[in-house]
């Protein structure tokens, strides 16, 4: 038998990483974390408060609001872009010279810069000057999103469909065209009509990208923070205030430090915990 | 279940085709018989898929008629043409149970409930599934899926054929054995047409009753494993049925005399080809002995002076590969007989020694 050789050499090996880690999640939370239990009023003046911000959060209707809004919010814009996606994506055509113009359409609102998408649509929106609110009002609607919280939430929603649902689209078109024709030929040849190729073939091939499509669209949502802050600012008063804009009200512009910090954990929990949740439900799914 | 016909029918996936070379399929005229058990034989891309498609209405011919029962269906989508396919890979819904999976085309037609689950309980015993009918289809093995798609097929009594693409691709060399007689049982238990498309001759002529060569989208012959491995009408079908292939040799031949490279071949039959013909000698490795010589000897009549380039066993048999001339012949002998070392002199059983003219078979006293 060959003894081992122990060699602690190898820790060196794993250093990188660790500092990599440790500098960009692990200290950063720690330091929120410590925020989050302490108060201060003064720089390097610190008193240890222990679970007192988390239960002023947990009881706040202001944070109740904020996490009712963004819930509302992200549940809206789930219901809508994942089916739209997925339509657009089998109206899309499978080969020929349009793919790639359908693509290429299809990818341009992802290209483009957050704050640039909130500032188009706040423009788009006005409703003596942009497009659509000018429009809007010519035909007899009364529109106007920075004074009318269901027109602050149309604007946004609409914008944020407009901005992501794409993405959906991409990786329904991904699933679809993975399938091979024999599929297609086998239910013509079966006498499936088109409900039931979508329903049978079409709906569990794309179901692994339209898992990925719903956590990314739904974790991207949950923090939803430039577009709606360039576009509403919250507003009007706080009726479009998702939990991102909350937090940076709360950190920023109250400069309530612990009180942010203790919303951060809070959140950053929430979205740990649905994500884990609709991965192991949907991973459950799978294997039975 | 239902004859088929085809009648001039050719093909091509280029728009507007000049070139013969632009066909795929090239002016085919058949008739495939009731109840028949038919395979569809030739190397990839010879026109057989193609020709599979155009029968089950997944392709328009761009030429052509096809029938069944006498009944022109060429411009009939495969859901009204009544047939079943089985494709390469299988296919299967995965959400659904074995049972449900063959219930799918049943319930698609709008046949009631009890009917369907009697139809489904008798395939699921003529496929040995029935233990595995409340199963997710996509747990199963490779074997048990394509049975699957076969029983999607048999399940509907009335249908007129089924075809079959290359159906044992990505089975296990053991199952495949084990499906093509399952396959063949149920064939003679139910008697629907079939079609089989392979490259695998063994596929092939196991599975059929009647075998159709395909060779560059045309059909080169029509026959029983017998006629296509003693009588080829085409040197490709010579050369493909059969492992190895028929020797081809270039060959002189004069009424019932023959030369191969100067040496003399006496063939059974009296033979007038034409004189601008290239003509060919064909001849089967199995129909070939082998004599051992010292290379001193001079050959009798009949016998060709050969060099032994490549001996290789395998099994039962061994096959030899010998060179006369720049000619390479294979032979086969059974094992246990003595392999020449370098030189030897083979003969050609004279019966068995089919001429071509430009890869035509020619008959006894005819000329091409």
């Amino acid at each position: 038998m060959i003894a081992k050789t122990v060699n602690q050499r190898a820790w060196f090996l794993v250093l990188p990483v660790l500092l990599i880690v440790a500098m960009n999640a692990v200290i950063p939370l720690m330091t929120v974390v410590n925020y989050s239990v302490q108060d201060t009023f003064s720089p390097g003046v610190f008193f240890y408060e222990g679970t007192k911000w988390y239960k002023e959060v947990l009881t706040s209707p202001r944070f109740h609001g904020a996490l009712g809004r963004q819930l509302t919010f992200t549940a809206i814009i789930l219901a809508i872009e994942i089916p739209l996606g997925v339509m657009i994506a089998l109206a899309m055509p499978r080969s020929g010279p349009w793919v790639s113009v359908c693509l290429v359409l299809m990818a341009i609102p992802l290209l483009i810069p957050w704050n640039v998408v909130g500032a188009m649509w706040n423009i788009f929106a006005l409703p003596d000057i942009g497009l659509l609110g000018f429009g809007l009002n010519y035909i007899g609607f009364d529109y106007n999103y920075t004074q009318q919280p269901l027109a602050a939430w149309f604007t946004v929603v609409l914008m944020d469909v407009w901005h992501w649902t794409s993405l959906v689209v991409l990786l329904a078109y991904a699933g679809l065209s993975s399938i091979p024709d024999a599929y297609y030929q086998a239910a013509r040849i079966d006498g499936a009509n088109r409900w039931a190729v979508f329903r049978h073939i079409q709906l569990p091939k794309m179901k692994h990208v339209l898992i990925i499509a719903l956590l990314l669209r739904f974790m991207d949502s949950f923090m939803i923070y430039t577009e709606p802050f360039v576009l509403t600012g919250g507003g009007p008063g706080s009726t479009t205030t998702f939990l991102s804009i909350d937090l940076v009200k709360a950190a920023i512009g109250e400069f309530n430090l612990g009180l942010a910090a203790a919303m951060s954990i809070l959140y950053f929990l929430m979205t740990l915990l649905i994500c884990w949740v609709f991965y192991t439900v949907m991973m459950r799914e799978e294997e039975t | 279940m239902a004859s088929i016909a085809i009648e001039n029918l050719a093909h091509s996936y280029i728009e507007n085709p000049v070139r013969d070379a632009d066909y795929a399929l090239k002016s085919i005229n058949y008739e495939w018989t009731d109840g028949g058990a038919y395979a569809l034989l030739g190397p990839s891309g010879c026109g057989k898929t193609t020709l599979l498609n155009v029968i089950s209405g997944l392709l328009t011919p761009s030429q052509g008629t096809i029938q069944f029962n006498n009944r022109n269906v060429t411009s009939l989508p495969p859901e009204e043409r009544n047939i079943a396919q089985v494709f390469q890979f299988p296919v299967i819904y995965d959400t659904m149970t074995v049972a449900e999976n063959l219930a799918f085309p049943l319930a698609n037609r709008g046949l009631d409930k009890t009917e369907i689950t009697t139809r489904v309980s008798q395939m699921l015993e003529t496929l040995d599934l029935s233990t595995k009918a409340g199963k997710r289809a996509n747990k199963l093995t490779a074997d048990e899926k394509q049975k699957i798609s076969l029983g999607r097929g048999l399940v509907r009594h009335d249908v007129n054929a089924i075809l079959f693409d290359e159906p044992l691709t990505v089975i296990d060399p053991l199952m495949k054995w084990e499906l093509r007689t399952q396959l063949k049982e149920i064939h003679q238990q139910l008697r629907h047409t079939m079609i089989y498309v392979t490259h695998d001759q063994t596929e092939a002529l196991t599975f059929a009753e009647k075998v159709v060569v395909m060779h560059e989208g045309s059909v080169v012959q029509v026959g029983t494993p017998e006629e296509l491995f003693n009588e080829p009408e085409h040197t490709f079908v010579g050369y493909f049925i059969g492992s190895p292939g028929m020797n081809i040799l270039p060959v002189t031949v004069d009424g019932s005399h023959a030369t191969i490279d100067g040496f003399p071949v006496s063939i059974n039959g009296f033979y007038t080809p034409s004189k601008d013909a290239r003509t060919e000698l064909g001849i089967r490795p199995e129909h070939i002995s082998i004599k051992a010589t010292n290379g001193t000897r001079s050959p009798d009549y009949n016998e060709l002076p050969v060099r032994v380039k490549r001996v290789s066993d395998i099994g039962r048999q061994i096959v030899i590969a010998v060179t006369l001339g720049n000619h390479t012949i294979n032979l086969i002998v059974p094992e246990g007989t003595s392999v020449p070392e370098k030189h030897a002199f083979i003969t050609f059983d004279t019966e068995r020694i089919s001429i071509f003219a430009n890869d035509r078979r020619l008959s006894v006293a005819s000329s091409s």
